[in-house]
């Protein structure tokens, strides 16, 4: 029964039977809907890609103030373009590892200190010019420099020093980092002639496309790079249309006016899913949506207020209602099993006893202000009234301030002391706790300041015992669970949608939305 | 010199005094705008170092004073200045833009207008009949409903049900003048929707209003049938109230389709303002407003002009 399941499927990818046809005999014997697609999805994958066509994405989050340098990209759609045209060193692997993009291999020295990346050879960028050492060196400078805006500034910090050495580069560490690679591969730190200095918003890069129109907020139009090295890239032409609004986005999908849609509101989620040519996608990732408090700033400089709202939130019901199940119960650290080397550690749960009993030893009485907008994550005027009632189970009083929209970042949030927020997720522990939980992080937002968790992280970093370290790990994410300002209460999926006019979608890759910014160029058009 | 003469350029001098007084309100405003233009370019990923070089490069700190004429002085001369994010230069930005508003607004108005007067005659034709009722009914629920709820009712009923036009109105230079007007199909429905109420029910309003007087009872009595008295006697007469209110949302249709725009992902004005207001990127911000506000009051202006033109009184002094 099943090899004529499969047999049908491969006659309805090879275009001898119609998908409704597959569908019809499918039903008759017995599959359902879901698993019939499944195995259609199967076969159409064993068939391998098929090149040519136009693959057309609506994507959440371009703006018309954007700009084609990859320094300045901050969303999904700059992600997606970036990825089009140009390429970093290193790239994140589908299993979380790491893989060779115009680096070819790398190798660290016996201490992390000292980084060679060997670049692939004979690689051009679009407009002809080979790609050299030098350039990647002057690509890290760019970013790295005292005037420069780049979003990767951050992680570019502990570098001391990058040089050509022939067809290799040269990284030296202030301190041992064994997660350097994975520093490398972020989607800013994209390799150009002259490092960009030239032209930063050109768009020469070594990519699997090249851009053909780009209409900031409105659209881009890529054509296959006819010289590109590897074998990404299937659709002859990629075109991304911005559609910052949810339901215009939707709508698009099912109009069939575009293939691919990032950001399914989870509360219509289920809804998509049932159109018949139609499927989502979700992703467990490393995004949090957050509850965060200031440890330096009354009542919360005090653990026990801390421990009191992390005891009175329901973490469940959050995840149920907020995001509609499109998502995992977070526990107060921002590490989950999407990280590398992740331990469990044992789930909190609700317990209202537990928080009276937290605050009555905190000697607090008084309610407590949470400040929130519906920017800081979708629902979270929705999620900050389920704590208010959870907590008021708990005989706490919450009150909830809705702030404006606009001014968000600049006024409310790293600014009052409690507040709404999220996290995309770094891809590994230390760039997570570097970025938000050092003492000295930029982005300290919940004002952590932890002598021994800052040691640790340091010692983390140096050591290449991968066991040692993932202990090491696992004992700062539970100073963070039982110290910390944070209150984590869920993991957001990335929640995407395909038509069946495209294949190819590989679930669960790891790192940022769509494929990690790989769909467009990894997905086929079906002929 | 004549009294039409006069009254033209006292109206002209006014609405030229109120862009002056307009410039200045908008300039006041942006500048009380919460938050700070480098921390909401550069979002959550901004780091204390990135900060501070942006805002030292954009130069916003500058005594106000000296801005607003600055920006005064560039704006009369065309020059908008260049937005803060991008380093565009905004006239140039704005042109297409600006354009593409236009062009929705035109063929929404070239829709919206006949079919406004033209089912207002009717309904003072059928007056209190079903005729009227039915167009007075319909016209005011469309005008009830929010305009992004019409919006996304046409979209799922004709976009993603029947699929006669796309739910995306992307226009873009490559396409001809049908693939335009194809794309924007949905847009210019609920655009025409939005003003058909207003413009049909003043236009009914003003035809009843002059049809109270004697010269409409003399038309009648000459015997000219119910349309002839409406198209020849009444309608002439009752210009100027229409054209005001053809005019207000004519300026609406350019000025007031944010909504839409970001609903149908339109390429337009309001699209632009959306994402440099959430930027604080004030330039751009100012450049908008003074535009929306100079074709606002420009097209008032028209309205007024039309309205001392078609005054017979003035037209012939004694």
């Amino acid at each position: 029964m099943n090899r004529h399941m499969q047999y049908l499927a491969s006659q309805a990818v090879a275009g001898k039977l119609s998908r409704r046809d597959f569908l019809g005999k499918a039903a008759a014997l017995g599959f359902t809907a879901v698993s019939a697609n499944l195995l259609l999805s199967t076969a159409a994958k064993a068939a391998g890609p098929q090149k040519g066509g136009t693959i057309r994405l609506g994507l959440q989050g371009g703006s018309t103030t954007d700009s084609l340098d990859p320094a300045l990209v901050t969303n999904t759609v700059g992600l997606m373009v970036t990825r089009l045209w140009g390429e970093t060193l290193v790239e994140l692997a589908d299993d979380g590892g790491i893989e060779g993009k115009l680096a070819e291999s790398h190798e660290a020295s016996a201490d992390a200190k000292t980084w060679t990346f060997k670049l692939r050879p004979g690689v051009t960028y679009s407009n002809g010019q080979n790609v050299t050492a030098e350039d990647v060196v002057k690509t890290m400078e760019r970013h790295s420099g005292e005037d420069t805006k780049s979003g990767a500034l951050g992680i570019m910090r502990g570098i001391k020093d990058v040089r050509a050495d022939g067809d290799s580069v040269v990284f030296e560490l202030d301190s041992p980092n064994a997660d350097l690679p994975y520093l490398l591969a972020d989607y800013h730190l994209i390799i150009q002639p002259n490092g960009g200095n030239d032209d930063p918003a050109a768009a020469i890069g070594t990519g699997p496309y090249i851009m053909k129109s780009s209409d900031m907020g409105v659209r881009f139009v890529a054509e296959k790079n006819p010289n590109y090295w590897g074998d990404l890239g299937n659709a002859d032409t990629v075109e991304i249309i911005v559609i910052n609004d949810d339901t215009a986005r939707v709508a698009a999908l099912q109009s069939g006016q575009v293939d691919v849609i990032d950001r399914v509101p989870p509360r219509t989620a289920k809804l998509v899913d049932r159109a018949p040519n139609i499927t989502v996608h979700s992703t467990s990732a490393a995004g949090h949506y957050v509850f965060i408090m200031h440890c330096n700033t009354a009542p919360f400089d005090n653990n026990d207020v801390r421990m009191a709202l992390k005891y009175g939130i329901n973490r469940q019901e959050m995840v149920d209602k907020i995001l509609n199940g499109y998502g995992t119960v977070g526990n107060d650290t921002p590490i989950n099993a999407s990280y590398p080397m992740y331990t469990e550690l044992e789930q909190r749960q609700f317990d209202p006893d537990k928080a009276m009993h937290h605050l009555k030893k905190a000697g607090h009485d008084g309610s407590i202000l949470l400040r929130t907008s519906d920017n800081s994550f979708p629902g979270a005027p929705d999620a900050s009234a389920l704590f208010q009632q959870s907590l008021g189970s708990a005989g706490i009083q919450l009150d909830v301030k809705r702030e404006p929209n606009d001014g968000y970042w600049s006024e409310v949030w790293n600014n009052k002391p409690f507040c709404t927020s999220y996290w995309g997720g770094r891809p590994t522990q230390d760039q997570m706790f570097t970025t938000a939980y050092l003492s000295t992080a930029d982005w300290n937002d919940t004002r952590f300041n932890n002598e021994q968790f800052d040691q640790m992280l340091v010692a983390a970093r140096g050591e290449l015992d991968v066991a040692k370290r993932t202990q090491m790990y696992a004992d700062m994410s539970t100073i963070l669970r039982d110290e910390g300002g944070l209150i984590c209460p869920m993991f957001n999926d990335f929640v995407e949608a395909t038509t069946d006019n495209v294949d190819g979608w590989v679930e669960g890759i790891p790192g940022q939305v769509l494929m990690n910014g790989y769909a467009a160029s990894k997905l086929w058009v079906k002929a | 010199m004549s009294p039409v003469f006069k009254l033209l350029a006292q109206r002209i001098a006014l609405s030229l005094l109120l862009l002056l007084l307009i410039s200045m309100v908008i300039f006041a405003g942006t500048m009380i705008l919460p938050g700070d233009v480098a921390q909401s370019i550069l979002g959550q990923s901004a780091t204390p170092e990135a900060l501070a070089n942006l805002r030292a490069e954009l130069g916003v700190n500058d005594p106000p004073v000296q801005r607003y004429f600055a920006w005064l002085f560039g704006a009369i001369q065309g020059d908008l200045g260049t937005a803060l994010t991008s380093g565009q230069d905004i006239s140039e930005a704005l042109a297409s833009r600006f354009w593409n508003t236009l062009f929705l607004a035109f063929w929404a108005a070239v829709v919206a207008v006949p079919l406004a007067i033209f089912l207002g005659l009717l309904a003072v034709r059928f007056k209190d009949r079903w005729p009227d009722k039915l167009i007075s009914g319909v016209t005011l629920a469309s005008i009830s409903i929010p305009e992004f709820l019409i919006g996304y009712v046409l979209m799922y009923l004709v976009a993603v049900q029947l699929r006669w036009f796309p739910s995306v109105a992307m226009i873009n230079d490559n396409m001809s003048l049908f693939e335009k007007l194809n794309a924007i199909a949905l847009p210019i429905a609920v655009l025409t929707l939005v003003v058909l109420a207003h413009m049909m029910r003043m236009t009914r309003a003003a035809i009843l209003n002059v049809m109270q007087s004697a010269y409409i009872e003399t038309a009648e009595l000459k015997g000219l049938n119910a349309f002839q008295v409406i198209y020849r006697h009444a309608f002439p007469n009752a210009v100027a109230p229409i054209v005001n209110v053809v005019m207000l949302n004519l300026a609406y249709l350019v000025v007031g389709v944010v909504v839409i725009e970001v609903v149908f992902v339109y390429p337009g004005m309001g699209q632009y303002l959306v994402d440099h207001v959430s930027k604080r990127d004030v330039p751009v911000v100012q450049a908008c407003g003074l535009i929306f506000a100079a074709v606002y009051i420009g097209l008032n202006m028209i309205a007024d002009v039309v309205a001392i033109l078609s005054n017979p009184r003035l037209r012939h002094p004694k």
